[in-house]
């Protein structure tokens, strides 16, 4: 049975291994390092420079904004996106009326899944691309809609005010987000014993009440994870790509929209200061690692089990 | 979900029963409340609902019936119906816009990509989960750390490796990368499936006298085919939608993938102010992932909530 056994684990463990440590690994070790350094990316030589970009981090206004914003998403996206995650999968579950039923699901159930669940499939560039069009202030559809419904009136800039830009991005990440959490929670209330809702009723509980005191504890593991989830998302790829695409700069108008994975990029890749970069990354790395234990350590209760 | 992000995990899953079987119940409450709350909830339910799903489908069906328009009714009214069917941005997207240029590219590289992932993830995760060795746990969790750090702080080195590699702006390097991004996940789910298959058959294998590989590739991969089908669409999805490393990796307007390509697209028909072109590639890229997820609704909802099965 241990024939070549050994030999055997090197082979498989070999290729995808290396392929990890060389393309991610290794890439997150040497950017830790430039951050020490005055390396430019577009020639080989460097010398190290100990904390000299850290300073110059603390003192550049840029970065205090990208930071500010990432920060504004980590705490408003989950709590939006979950909330409404949880509203609407708690309607589609147990929102419905039906004759000597305890709790029931809406009519038409299957289809508000199929349907909210659509932006899941999409990329989030196309995503950001449909939505750039859609609230052009001229001819988008948004402002379009408004004028449709009399609204005429009020026929805002958005991306092109600073004061509502930030506030679009984050309606198209949570566009684009809810649908999972609704399947997600659907799928966890659905396996909920109806035993516990019949108790609660019988009790004399309103659906708010079942809905706080039975629904939300016995689904906590999901939410919390969810919670992370949505973290990191807010603090990756789709808030790079939202803003990248959408935003006129990128990053502006003056500034507003900029988030930290945007300004690691326009450091490395268009004011060609790639050690300076990696030092953002580095503070992008902080408030992630930060975020999760943050999370986890508020979110830790007895688990429960049904 | 992009190749790139954690996925969400632990989710009790009671398997995929419809709520309404799950929730039914029978005991006998229209005694106590008759109507009433139930009224009430039922039609704010509905109402919410509702909005909620136009909210989702009106932005798209709007960008379907744009692509129909010509440039100038979609500037003087964005809600007017098309006169005509007007095919003809479909045939411009798809030429002159280079669109089956970018669709052709993406194919080659999410192909390449995924078989690559599935076979260097499965035999990953099958020898973590069934072998001991010394590392095993560290090996084990440096690919789980891979899922929760900020990917971009490593693409500022990763440029410049890829570089010094002859990878850059390559549609092979961009497959290699794309593997080693989709590893994280993919060993964390596989690893999980391979220690729930009973190993009595693996042995059985071994003293019939078949390798170990042997073993693994007839015997255990079969086996753990619902797991990879799941992880299989994850990874697809993801790969196929993948914007931020071909972004940063790959620049050349040659190799360009379709979602970077299409934003490509966007910034400069934006000056030619060719917009049904243009929304004709959007919908062009939008409607075999909205298709495909329709026809496979089932298995692309569990695979996406994959980790969830945990």
């Amino acid at each position: 049975m241990q024939h070549g056994k050994y030999r055997f684990i090197t082979g498989f463990l070999a290729l995808p291994l290396g392929l990890y440590l060389l393309f991610v690994v290794w890439p997150f070790v040497q950017s830790i390092y430039y951050s020490f350094t005055d390396w430019t990316g577009l020639s080989p030589e460097f010398g190290m420079i100990g904390a000299g970009n850290y300073t110059r981090m603390l003192d550049d206004p840029v970065f205090w904004k990208s930071l500010q914003h990432s920060l504004v998403l980590v705490l408003v996206l989950p709590l939006v996106t979950l909330g409404l995650a949880l509203f609407f999968a708690f309607m589609i579950n147990v929102g419905g009326r039906r004759r000597n039923a305890v709790v029931a699901g809406v009519r038409g159930s299957a289809f508000y899944k199929i349907a909210y669940f659509f932006p899941q499939v999409l990329s989030i560039a196309i995503v950001a691309l449909l939505f750039q069009f859609a609230f052009n202030p001229d001819d988008g559809m948004i402002n379009a809609t408004l004028e449709a419904v009399g609204l005429g009136s009020i026929q805002p800039d958005w991306l092109g005010d600073p004061d509502l830009a930030l506030i679009v991005v984050m309606m198209v990440l949570v566009w684009s987000t809810v649908g999972f959490f609704v399947v997600l929670f659907s799928a966890g209330m659905a396996s909920i014993p109806r035993e516990i809702y019949e108790a609660a009723l019988l009790d004399g509980a309103t659906r708010f009440t079942t809905f706080f005191r039975v629904t939300l504890p016995l689904l906590w593991d999901t939410v919390q994870s969810g919670w992370v989830y949505m973290g990191i998302l807010a603090l990756g790829a789709e808030s790079f790509a939202v803003v990248q695409i959408m935003t006129v700069g990128p990053g502006g108008p003056d500034y507003s929209t900029t988030v930290l994975p945007l300004y690691v990029y326009q450091a490395a890749f268009r004011d060609g200061q790639a050690a300076y970069a990696t030092t953002i990354g580095v503070a992008l790395l902080v408030v992630t690692l930060a975020f999760a234990a943050i999370v986890m350590r508020l979110g830790r209760r007895e688990r429960l089990e049904f | 979900m992009k190749t790139t992000e954690t996925p969400p995990p632990a989710v009790r899953q009671g398997g995929d029963r419809g709520p309404d079987q799950a929730a039914h119940a029978g005991a006998g409450r229209s005694g106590r409340q008759p109507g009433g709350e139930g009224a009430a909830l039922n039609v704010f339910s509905h109402g919410v609902l509702v909005i909620w799903a136009i909210m989702v489908v009106l932005p798209l069906l709007w960008a379907v019936m744009t692509s129909f328009k010509t440039d100038d009714a979609i500037l003087s009214s964005p809600w007017s119906l098309p006169d005509g069917l007007h095919l003809e941005n479909w045939g411009r997207a798809w030429n002159q816009a280079h669109m089956s240029d970018y669709f052709l590219n993406t194919i080659i590289v999410v192909g390449g990509s995924l078989v690559g992932t599935l076979v260097l993830g499965s035999m990953a995760a099958y020898v973590l989960a069934r072998f001991e060795f010394p590392g095993n746990r560290f090996v084990y969790y440096l690919f789980l750390g891979g899922n929760s750090f900020p990917i971009m702080l490593a693409l500022v080195p990763l440029f410049y490796v890829m570089s010094n590699l002859s990878l850059l702006n390559t549609l092979h390097g961009l497959i290699l990368v794309y593997i080693a991004y989709s590893l994280p996940f993919t060993v964390f789910f596989l690893t999980a499936f391979f220690r729930t298959l009973p190993s009595s058959v693996a042995e059985a294998a071994l003293i019939d006298g078949a390798s170990h590989s042997r073993t693994f590739f007839q015997v255990m991969l079969p086996m753990a085919r619902p797991g990879l089908i799941s992880v299989g669409i994850f990874n697809f999805l993801g790969q196929w939608n993948q914007y931020m490393l071909p972004t940063v990796l790959n620049t050349e307007p040659e190799t360009k993938v379709l979602s970077q390509g299409l934003v490509e697209l966007a910034t400069s028909q934006g000056y030619k102010g060719d917009w049904s072109g243009l929304f004709a590639g959007l919908v062009m890229a939008m409607l075999p992932v909205l298709g495909a997820y329709i026809v496979f609704q089932r298995q692309v909802v569990s695979g996406l909530t994959a980790g969830a099965l945990k």
